[in-house]
């Protein structure tokens, strides 16, 4: 297939799958029956990101922090306002829907909820299946069914399970299905949105074990992986970006996320997250923010994070600090490092 | 410290279609005064069914099919469902907070007049002095110029907020036992963090115990002095939280711990998950429910029943033939 015909090519370093820069993505706000515009929402805004090749990005963050609207930009399936989304070398950002369609092969997704993203009256095999079909990859019937009982097995199903429909499968299960049709084309670049959350401690595990498993095993498949759970994030994330209000505050390799937090938003957010050990727990510094997000629609001045932030000072309202690089590959967002 | 509430083998069916199942299967446990109790277990394992039923608020098709609640005196069960007996306890000396502070709360009326509705139901207060004690509660839960917040509805307050509500609206009647179930589940972290210290907080002022329904096992290590790990409708584990995470007994207990991924650890550590599904609860067989997830299981667990729950010392109970403290 020559999927790069027509498509503006970009300067990518080869290792690079996705390169996203100065990502903004606004959403009107409408009032009133009017439906009069009152205003937009920034939920991204100005967000530049690579993703290597074969590694594991973590995006994570409170809700409202724009993670998942990011993973889904970089899919275009929300239209970024301004900014540019390049995808294994090609510039995706204007690509029309039929010049996008063999590159999204390429991609895909993984959603939350693993009951509402199946169509609950297909069986699981024909929803693993649909890409396969979609994108016209398979040559024969036979050729067709191996291949998806060749995925059914990949995620740890029974292909004998084929036929059932998703209501029949558990929770772990269907999510299993998700994934084996994110599978189907032979992704290099799977975003994975909140793919634990809706599971079973028990469960996140075994779904967890199995996206890195494939990762390793398939070789060259990159993860962005979108979760509010810092634990699960740290844990299967090569390199962790943390967001607020639209904005990258910190990205670093997931050892020194824990190790060397430098932003203040970063070391509260680890504080608040309790880790499963009452001797570990009893002797750890305890930092709490106080108030809330700030609402989007009206995102204060300079740094947004400075209205809670313990370490601010005068300058940071009225000065937006820019994302650099501290060494390393660390890069923060802060006056005050 | 004296025993507050004492639960003896509760049990609750549901029927179903497809057969009766047990969701909570003899379950017993203990609150003293100013202690956290956690319970804790994976969805399906009948910690909310128990706290429901506690509070007689077990809905159709479920039945509570047994037990005792013993408090102050009396057992709660022997009670009538809406009787006055039970109301007086329902919300004023035993309140419950809800997992979904959006849904528990009344959309259309003032947050205000919900508090008031919950204060006058069990004190003899007239309006205004309700309303004061409205204002009075929304400080008391921190949230900012409570004069102005009584009058807006729960669209206007955002989740955390809600569940500030939530908590002063259990906390309205001054009640000696708080039911928390996943109060903090459907929050961000840093206002878990908030909400869940709160809770503490207000545990040691006012004196009230707080019963703790959560599957977060940080949650548990960082706020709770006992555990009482459920699967399948009973209590498997109980102790304090220290002995049960330095020394987990039961093989489930040992899994759950092994299967979460811990802020702390090392990177690229590799996650022991429990094998399996958990079970179906109709027609469960007499052996230990367990069994078929089991990595320690003995010949014992496939021939007898379900073991029952046995003390290994310093207040440590474990339902377990194997008993891994022992093997190692």
């Amino acid at each position: 297939m020559n999927e790069s015909c027509d498509a503006p090519a970009c300067a990518l370093p080869e290792e690079d799958v996705l390169a996203m820069t100065d990502i903004h993505v606004e959403f009107p706000v409408f009032r009133g029956i009017a439906k009069r515009k009152v205003g937009t929402v920034k939920a991204v805004d100005g967000v530049t990101l690579r993703v290597k090749r074969g590694e594991t990005l973590g995006l994570v963050g409170e809700s409202g922090c724009g993670k998942t609207t990011l993973g889904r930009a970089a899919l275009r399936l929300y239209e970024p306002t301004s900014g540019s989304v390049c995808f294994e070398g090609t510039d995706i950002t204007h690509l029309k829907d039929r010049a996008l369609r063999p590159i999204r092969r390429h991609m895909a997704l993984i959603f939350q909820d693993p009951s509402g993203s199946l169509d609950p009256r297909k069986s699981a095999g024909h929803i693993v299946g649909e890409p396969l079909r979609i994108h016209k990859l398979t040559s024969s019937k036979a050729d067709y069914e191996r291949r998806v009982e060749e995925l059914f097995s990949l995620v740890g199903l029974d292909p004998c399970m084929m036929d059932r429909v998703p209501h029949e499968f558990s929770g772990g299960q269907r999510q299993r299905i998700g994934i084996a049709r994110a599978l189907a084309c032979d992704p290099s670049l799977i975003i994975c949105d909140e793919p634990v959350s809706a599971l079973d401690v028990s469960m996140q595990a075994q779904i967890m074990n199995l996206l890195k498993d494939l990762q390793a095993g398939l070789g060259n498949l990159a993860y962005v992986f979108v979760a509010h759970d810092l634990s699960v994030v740290r844990h299967v994330s090569d390199r962790v970006a943390v967001m607020y209000l639209g904005r990258i505050v910190e990205l670093t390799s997931s050892a020194d996320l824990y190790h060397d937090p430098r932003h203040p938003y970063t070391q509260a957010l680890l504080a608040a997250v309790p880790i499963p050990d009452p001797y570990v727990e009893q002797d750890r510094d305890r930092i709490y923010l106080e108030g809330e997000i700030p609402s989007p629609l009206d995102p204060p001045t300079g740094c947004t994070f400075h209205p809670r932030c313990p370490r601010a000072i005068p300058a940071c309202s009225e000065e937006a600090p820019e994302l650099r690089d501290i060494g390393g590959g660390h890069e923060v967002s802060c006056l005050r490092v | 410290m004296s025993r507050l509430l004492e639960v003896r083998d509760l049990k609750v069916d549901f029927y179903t279609p497809n057969g009766t199942v047990r969701a909570v299967d003899g379950v017993s446990y203990t609150l003293d005064e100013r202690e956290i109790v956690g319970l804790v277990g994976e969805s399906g394992c009948g910690k909310s069914a128990s706290q429901l039923a506690v509070m007689q608020l077990t809905e159709s098709p479920g039945v509570i099919a047994g037990g005792e609640v013993l408090f102050e005196g009396h057992d709660l069960l022997r009670f009538a469902k809406n009787g006055p007996e039970m109301r007086a306890v329902r919300g004023g000396k035993i309140a419950m907070i809800f997992q979904e502070p959006m849904t528990s709360l009344n959309p259309v009326l003032t947050v205000g007049a919900q508090l008031e509705e919950a204060v006058r139901t069990h004190c003899p207060l007239s309006k205004s002095e309700a309303q004061e004690r409205a204002v009075e509660l929304l400080r008391l839960v921190g949230t900012p110029s409570p004069e102005t917040r009584v009058k807006d509805y729960p669209h206007q307050f955002s989740g955390g907020m809600c569940q500030r509500v939530m908590i002063a609206m259990g906390l309205s009647c001054s009640p000696r036992v708080l039911i928390a179930d996943e109060p903090t589940t459907a929050l961000d972290v840093t206002t878990q963090a908030q909400v869940l210290r709160l809770m503490r907080n207000l545990v040691e002022e006012l004196g009230t115990a707080l019963v703790v329904v959560t599957h977060n096992l940080g949650v548990v290590a960082r706020y709770v002095h006992r555990i009482y790990v459920m699967y399948a409708g009973r209590v498997v584990e109980s102790g304090t939280t220290k002995d049960i995470f330095a020394h987990p007994r039961h093989p489930y207990t040992l899994g759950l711990l092994k299967s979460v991924p811990r802020l702390d650890e090392r990177h690229g550590s590799r996650l022991i998950p429990i094998e399996g599904l958990p079970p179906n609860l109709i027609d469960m067989p007499g052996t230990c429910a367990f069994l078929p997830r089991c990595p320690n299981a003995i010949d014992r667990c496939r021939e007898e029943s379900w073991p029952e729950l046995e003390s290994v010392g310093g207040g440590h109970d474990v339902r377990c033939y194997v008993n891994l403290g022992e093997a190692r």
